[in-house]
């Protein structure tokens, strides 16, 4: 019995473990494939452009002033591997240049370059929000950017004073129950959820950097005052606090609340796991107002990092056509650069009646952060 | 039968302490410990630097009243899980060692098996399961009409997650004393005329003590460093109000803020020093143990197996079914799964050159404490919790600090990596040496010495052997916690090495369910093994 229960529990794990190792590598072949499904005029062309361009005059000096070590590049990155990855992938087959990536929260990355100071060994700084930029702007540690690089990107969308870019956008939106609500129950903006109608019926992450983000907007738009006013309401209406954007989608399709405040490209990822029976829905607020902020997930380059000319084409290469398409087509986000369309039904940039507002003006977190402490909304 | 010693060695007793005795023995144990305590010593005096940069507003911060809220309803959670895991393990410890339950040896191995799911991917199951809108309440819709549950999140939901994850410490140092304990004290308390129940209260539980008042610390301790279940179950603790402050990229005020974690942690060392030390006589039965007549429990058998089977279906069963749910959902439609092969390698890897570590290391630290017992010792004791209740992310920026700043050559390498687990995770590891160590009598290894062995030689040949299954358990405990470690592993691994716990994390931040349950299963998988090894060993030696 002794004998037979421990042969009998080593077989069983041994054997699930390897089916569900094995079922990773069934389905392996998917990385590569990612921009086929893209209208792409030519995959290949654009970057092997982008790198010629640029490294034509640049890779000899690279190769003499970086010391031997500094090979690989080095990017931190704030945004997930599921995200970015593939892209980064792809820059590495397109310029030969090898990448070395970590991933974390932008908060944690932010925070771990903030503590290396000088001596980091990152090379490029890939952040999900404005706000872990502008920490390590604020610090020193970027590097100014090129002016060709800058000049890709709209100028609300990068920091005034060169050190970082923003790479793709992402949308505030409100999503909302299908079941409860049409969208012309929604309002213009967001103001007016604090209306005693949806009392118990809101979720949002306060913890969250992208509603933080909102916050900052609605400080520098509608004044601080309005803003705590904005708090108080949406806290009488008893909202459901969420840990992030992710979860809020999910209560919204099973119905256990009616609204939340998110970024838009959640409900996408949502649809395509569990069809389109999956009851939720995104609503732009058409007012114009912080509601319908459009802000940018960026990076930048530190400069302390040993790979000056590498760092440049990597970011060279997520303003390119390719690398731009790939953001909108593959994680439903804005591209930032003129003449790559959105996706999935999404309506283009331009023709979005959003907040007109400059992202280096949502780096001020500490002071949102300190009205969702007075408001009781944080710990 | 066998002659019960009541205190066959007395702590303080002179010929044992060799306190300027140069020998191999001593130097090798002081100077292990003395390493040991520099690294314990890290994350407090990087904490102290940056809380000395804090401004007025940083101080005036933590003396504000929700601050202070926020630490009472943390103390008040830690204080509660406890209880409620207490509550669950002790009944779980007593069915399993010493009574005639059916299938007990398999409810011996899957008790403490929750232990290894990882709190930010166990509070999210049970959210789905258990919300409003969860699985629960769709199997109850059509039968009952119940279109809503109340609410789960905030303090129930806290509190079941967190006792449903953290029980296992509990059981499995209140069965390991239990198995260990000398029947002789129950038999006579029995042929004295006490029932089993009697029995139970009025000398197994006393004996219990020490094992109880360890097992506490270390999950009211993890209770306080937890971030996973908090912050989905939307429970302010103190954890997250240092978490905010790190996204505001304030660390001065989050250093402030840590050290009061360590404030804490102090005072529940106080605590439980106290519940030891007025405990202790009761360990030092030692000897061979005989096994344990079981107690019948007749009828009492049925409620008996509800109660293991509840505890094992919402603990274990519910939270690795949904994973699996979740790997079909996903699969059926058309999800792919990156390749896992090199992350469950590095999961290995990692977990086990630092299970192996962390037990190198808790080895010296435990044989001071319990051979050496002093003024000096029982600080490096304290020492080694002191950080055992700093969320995982401050101890990994003070390594960050240290390593890229001082010795850069060593930043972000396997070695750097598994000094933050070494910090992280040795309590656990000096908890099970210890309690094995305290079992076995010095009287052993005077023998060995006076028949002309070294002080090293009569530990390596005769108490280290005795040691083993505490060092298993140790190393076992360490294994698993490794493996779902998350933001020191983020922060301090080398560039690239991914493990399945930053799969799942990857995963489960940006909604892709099925490809998190993949890597989710694996871990919970993978540190099932060593687990229902040590397990099933405790139990044959039993």
């Amino acid at each position: 019995m002794k004998f037979n229960l421990r042969v009998f529990l080593l077989t069983c794990m041994v054997f699930s473990v390897l089916v569900l190792t094995a079922c990773g590598s069934a389905a392996t072949p998917v990385p590569t494939d990612v921009p086929t499904d893209v209208p792409v005029e030519s995959p290949t062309e654009a970057p092997a452009e982008e790198a010629t361009a640029t490294s034509a005059p640049t890779e000899p000096v690279t190769d003499g002033d970086a010391p031997a070590d500094g090979g690989a590049l080095v990017v931190y990155s704030g945004r997930s591997e599921a995200l970015v990855g593939p892209i980064i992938a792809q820059f590495s087959e397109a310029t030969g240049i090898q990448v070395e990536v970590r991933y974390g929260s932008t908060a944690e990355i932010a925070a771990t370059l903030l503590e290396e100071g000088a001596n980091s060994p990152a090379d490029v700084f890939f952040a999900q929000d404005p706000g872990g930029l502008g920490a390590v702007a604020k610090e020193g540690l970027f590097a100014e950017l090129p002016e060709e690089t800058l000049a890709k990107v709209p100028a609300e969308f990068r920091s005034p004073s060169g050190l970082w870019v923003g790479i793709s956008a992402r949308a505030r939106i409100v999503v909302y129950n299908t079941d409860a609500l049409k969208p012309e129950d929604l309002p213009a903006d967001i103001a007016d959820f604090t209306d005693p109608k949806w009392k118990g019926k809101i979720g949002w992450a306060p913890t969250n950097g992208s509603f933080q983000a909102m916050l900052t907007a609605m400080r520098v738009v509608w004044g601080e005052e309005k803003a705590k006013e904005w708090l108080e309401g949406i806290q009488a209406n008893e909202p459901k606090v969420f840990d992030g954007n992710a979860p809020i989608v999910e209560a919204v399709g099973a119905g256990e609340i009616e609204v939340g405040f998110v970024n838009h490209y959640y409900l996408y990822r949502f649809l395509k796991e569990q069809g389109e029976g999956f009851k939720a829905r995104n609503q732009f607020l058409t007012g114009g107002g912080p509601g319908s902020l459009v802000m940018v997930a960026g990076a930048g380059r530190l400069a302390n990092g040993k790979n000056e000319a590498n760092a440049i084409k990597f970011i060279d290469f997520m303003l390119s056509t390719v690398a731009q398409q790939y953001f909108a087509g593959q994680t439903y986000e804005y591209p930032l650069v003129e003449g790559v369309n959105t996706q999935g039904g999404l309506t283009p940039l331009a023709e979005l009646k959003r907040l007109e507002i400059d992202m280096v003006d949502l780096d001020d977190l500490a002071g949102t952060t300190k009205l969702l402490q007075e408001t009781g909304v944080l710990p | 039968m066998q002659v019960v010693k009541k205190t066959p060695f007395e702590p303080g007793r002179r010929d044992f302490r060799l306190p300027f005795d140069l020998n191999g023995m001593t130097l090798v144990l002081w100077g292990t410990a003395a390493l040991v305590a520099v690294a314990l010593l890290l994350p407090v005096v990087y904490l102290t630097v940056r809380a000395l940069g804090a401004g007025s507003e940083a101080w005036q911060g933590l003396f504000r009243f929700r601050t202070l809220e926020t630490l009472a309803r943390t103390v008040w959670l830690a204080v509660v899980v406890t209880g409620a895991s207490a509550a669950i393990a002790v009944p779980l410890a007593w069915l399993t060692t010493r009574t005639d339950l059916p299938l007990r040896r398999l409810w011996a191995v899957l008790t403490p098996l929750p232990l290894v799911i990882p709190s930010y991917v166990g509070a999210y199951l049970f959210v789905s399961a258990f919300g409003p809108r969860g699985l629960l309440q769709q199997i109850l819709e059509p039968v009952f009409g119940v279109t809503r549950l109340p609410e789960i999140y905030g303090f129930p939901g806290a509190l079941l997650a967190l006792t449903l994850l953290s029980y296992p410490y509990l059981l499995l140092t209140v069965r390991a004393a239990l198995s260990k304990m000398d029947p002789a004290f129950e038999e006579a308390s029995r042929s004295l005329g006490q029932d089993a129940w009697g029995t139970f209260w009025r000398v197994t539980m006393p004996l219990l003590r020490p094992a109880l008042g360890a097992g506490c610390l270390l999950t009211a301790l993890y209770v306080l460093r937890d971030f996973g279940v908090v912050a989905i179950m939307r429970y302010n603790t103190f954890t997250r109000v240092i978490y905010v402050s790190y996204t505001t990229f304030d660390r001065s005020q989050a250093a402030l803020l840590a050290l009061v974690l360590v404030a804490i942690t102090l005072f529940f060392l106080a605590l439980e020093a106290r519940v030891m030390s007025q405990a202790r006589h009761f360990q030092a039965a030692a000897g061979p143990v005989r096994p344990t007549t079981l107690v019948a429990l007749g009828p009492w058998k049925w409620p008996a197996l509800a109660f293991c089977g509840t505890v094992v279906f919402t603990s274990l069963v519910l939270p690795a079914g949904l994973l699996f749910y979740w790997l079909v959902r996903g699969l059926g439609a058309g999800e792919t799964i990156p390749r896992l092969e090199l992350a469950v390698w590095n999961s290995v890897l990692a977990s086990g050159l630092g299970a192996i570590a962390i037990v190198l290391a808790a080895l010296p630290m435990a044989i001071l404490v319990v051979r050496r017992p002093g003024r000096i010792t029982r600080l490096l004791e304290r020492l080694t919790y002191s950080t055992f209740a700093l969320p995982g992310i401050v101890i990994a920026l003070a390594l960050v600090f240290f390593g890229a700043n001082h010795v850069p050559q060593l930043y972000q390498t396997l070695p750097m990596l598994l000094l933050a687990y070494g910090i992280l995770f040795l309590p656990q590891a000096v908890g099970a040496v210890r309690a094995s160590l305290l079992q076995i009598h010095p009287n052993l290894e005077e023998a060995a010495r006076s028949l002309g062995r070294s002080p090293l030689q009569a530990f390596f040949g005769v108490t280290f052997p005795l040691l083993r299954p505490g060092l298993a358990a140790g190393a076992s405990l360490a294994f698993l916690t490794i493996m779902k470690e998350l933001p020191a592993t983020l922060i301090l691994a080398p560039i690239g090495f991914k493990t399945l716990a930053t799969g799942v994390w990857a995963a489960v931040s940006e909604a892709f369910f099925a490809q998190a349950a993949a890597p989710a299963l694996l871990i919970i998988l993978m540190s099932s093994l060593p687990m229902t090894f040590f397990i099933l060993n405790e139990q044959r030696i039993d």
